[in-house]
């Protein structure tokens, strides 16, 4: 036990010494897996740990987006407060999406394609909205200062980025070891068991749903702040969601560290072999090698990466149940 | 002149509406016999009409005759996809399910993009400009014949399902696994055929529709929903549901360009999904839950 946290105390100061060696380019590899492991660990709050899947959750990173983006425009308002009404909106519409899901029982398919659809729409009706930049998106001015969360360089993004991912994790183990986490986990593995032996299963969904929803909320406001372009195909489109839940599927769903282990594996080989491929004019190929591990993950290891992970640090660490 | 129009939609619709139930009667094949949504649909029709375009430049054969070719093309992936993959996770929780067969649609959706480029490609056949005019409403020839083509695979495919011996087996493993199993019927075997008949039924769908919109790499992803529409509005499982789904979908977006951009039509069909699956969930004809 002690061991085991000795071990991510020697990695997370490794982490935050790392961007002394490292150039730009590499840390901005890092930047991305931390955002990916970070909105992966978000999704994985959901479908990881009350079975729900969610298929939509590009909703919510284009929520945050957007109405971190338009409040700053608008109003001027700092994107470190308005990453958080961006989260509240998100949640407002993550719980109309669970009550409906949820009150009138969509189970499985249903719910995927339940999410699916409240995404689309919205991916449509703001690629109309005038005030939102409609089809060709909005530009963000690049201003760096911190109150306008836009920085030169990636380091501080990095840094960010970093505390977005311990934060997740933090909460996320917060979660697990509390009464609401464990109910999750009974409604994943039986909702109707769950239900009989007295668990509120509407309320622990709904709580699941919109911190979800809030979590990813926020790596969208990152994300804005970050790329500087915002574009509805991009931000609401169902590659978004995909992309998103190859990493927690791939490192192990329902765990706390799958999120990360996947990103860790899953992100620089995408963002390696895209910029190796683009330059061979081979536009795509990472995509679909990208497609074909995630299958053969799927089909040879489908707990995922991480039980190989545990295996091979067990000797060190000594890891005991439920680490 | 408002009404000639509304008129014209509404036949336009109908038209679009024949081809979707032929689409998502492959997705609802599938998803009768193994239980498996096959998220990687629209990209297999994708597919077939990269392989139809490719025949009409290539070989200079019309897309309406390549069609028996194309189809067999997209059986035969069919079938390589269910053995190789699909039959592996039946067994696997649902959310583990969904993982290999969106990242098939990933890789599909590449290949084209790497085989054929990002370019919309539209071939200019015999039939494509040809239209028809029926007093003051114009129809399109390919159209209508996209429509009776559709129909006649449809029918075709239901007397396949009811006479043939394969055809029983289908629908008695997509009616009783265990049961289908005791009485001697190779399920794996029914699984990887009823995958392959799917996949070859949304091929000849991609094989109507490609005189009358242009391919390009990305638009699978839209048939794919649009498929799940229409299998929910008819019922998930229900053949037939599919077909008259497909029509009510197909009208339902025609007609709503009178009130809204074109670009929004899918907000409709969207919306229309939700309050199926609230209020109907079973669709609007018995489906198989």
């Amino acid at each position: 036990m002690t061991r085991f946290y000795l071990f991510l105390a020697t990695i997370f100061a490794l982490l935050l010494l790392l961007p002394l060696w490292l150039d730009n380019y590499i840390l901005g590899i890092f930047v991305m897996i931390f955002y990916w492991a970070y909105v992966g660990q978000a999704w994985n709050v959901l479908t990881g740990y009350t079975g729900h899947i969610s298929l939509g959750h590009a909703l919510y990173i284009g929520i945050g987006a957007y109405a971190t983006t338009y409040l700053a425009l608008t109003f001027g308002l700092t994107p470190w407060i308005g990453m958080f009404c961006g989260g509240l909106i998100a949640a407002v519409i993550a719980l109309f999406l669970g009550f409906l899901g949820f009150r009138f029982g969509l189970r499985g398919v249903y719910f995927v394609i339940m999410t699916i659809a409240f995404a689309e729409i919205t991916r449509l009706i703001v690629s109309h909205v005038e005030a939102l930049g409609s089809f060709s998106g909005i530009f963000l001015d690049f201003n760096p200062s911190f109150w306008n969360f836009q920085f030169r360089g990636n380091q501080p993004y990095y840094y960010i980025s970093l505390g977005f991912m311990v934060a997740s994790l933090v909460v996320v183990r917060l979660i697990e070891t509390s009464k609401a986490g464990r109910f999750m986990v009974a409604i994943r593995e039986d909702e109707e068991a769950a239900q009989a032996l007295g668990v509120n299963t509407f309320k622990y969904n709904m709580i699941a749903i919109a911190i979800s929803a809030f979590m990813t909320s926020l790596a969208g406001a990152f994300y804005a702040n970050y790329i500087f372009y915002l574009h509805p195909n991009t931000l609401f489109g169902m590659s978004t969601s995909i992309d998103l839940i190859l990493r927690p599927i791939v490192g192990g769903l329902g765990t706390l560290f799958g999120p990360v282990i996947g990103s860790f594996i899953l992100t620089p080989l995408s963002e390696i072999s895209r910029a190796y491929f683009a330059k061979g004019g081979l536009e795509g190929l990472h995509l679909i090698l990208y497609g074909v591990l995630a299958i053969l993950v799927v089909l040879f290891m489908p707990k995922g990466i991480i039980v190989y992970v545990k295996k091979l640090l067990n000797p060190v660490l000594k890891l005991s149940q439920g680490e | 002149m408002d009404s000639n129009l509304a008129v014209q939609l509404t036949i336009q619709g109908i038209l679009l509406g024949g081809i979707y139930g032929l689409i998502a009667l492959g997705l609802s094949l599938i998803f009768g016999v193994m239980g498996v949504i096959n998220f990687a649909h629209g990209q297999m029709m994708v597919m077939a009409m990269y392989v139809s375009y490719w025949i009409f430049v290539l070989l200079g054969i019309d897309p309406y005759l390549s069609l028996v070719i194309v189809a067999a093309v997209i059986f035969v992936l069919g079938y390589v996809v269910q053995s190789a993959l699909v039959n592996r996770i039946l067994d696997y929780p649902e959310a583990i399910q969904v993982l290999p067969l969106v990242s098939l649609g990933l890789v599909l959706e590449n290949c084209a993009l790497l085989f054929w480029g990002p370019d919309h490609r539209s071939p200019q056949t015999a039939l494509s400009l040809e239209t028809l005019w029926l007093g003051p409403v114009m129809i399109d020839v390919s159209r209508l014949i996209a429509f009776c083509l559709a129909i006649l695979i449809t029918i075709l495919i239901f007397i396949f399902l009811k006479k043939s011996n394969i055809g029983k087996c289908i629908r008695a493993a997509a009616d009783n696994r265990t049961g289908a199993i005791l009485v001697g019927i190779n399920v794996d075997r029914i699984n990887n055929t009823s995958f392959a008949l799917g996949a070859a039924t949304t091929a000849a769908a991609g094989v109507l529709l490609l005189p009358l919109m242009p391919v390009s790499p990305h638009i699978g992803h839209d048939f794919t929903l649009t498929a799940f529409i229409v299998v929910i509005l008819g019922g998930m499982g229900n053949l037939m549901g599919a077909l008259v789904g497909g029509l009510i979908l197909g009208v339902a977006e025609s007609t709503s360009t009178l009130f809204l951009p074109a670009t929004l039509k899918q907000v409709v069909s969207f919306s229309i999904l939700i309050i199926i699956m609230l209020f109907r969930p079973q669709g609007l004809f018995r489906g198989k839950k």
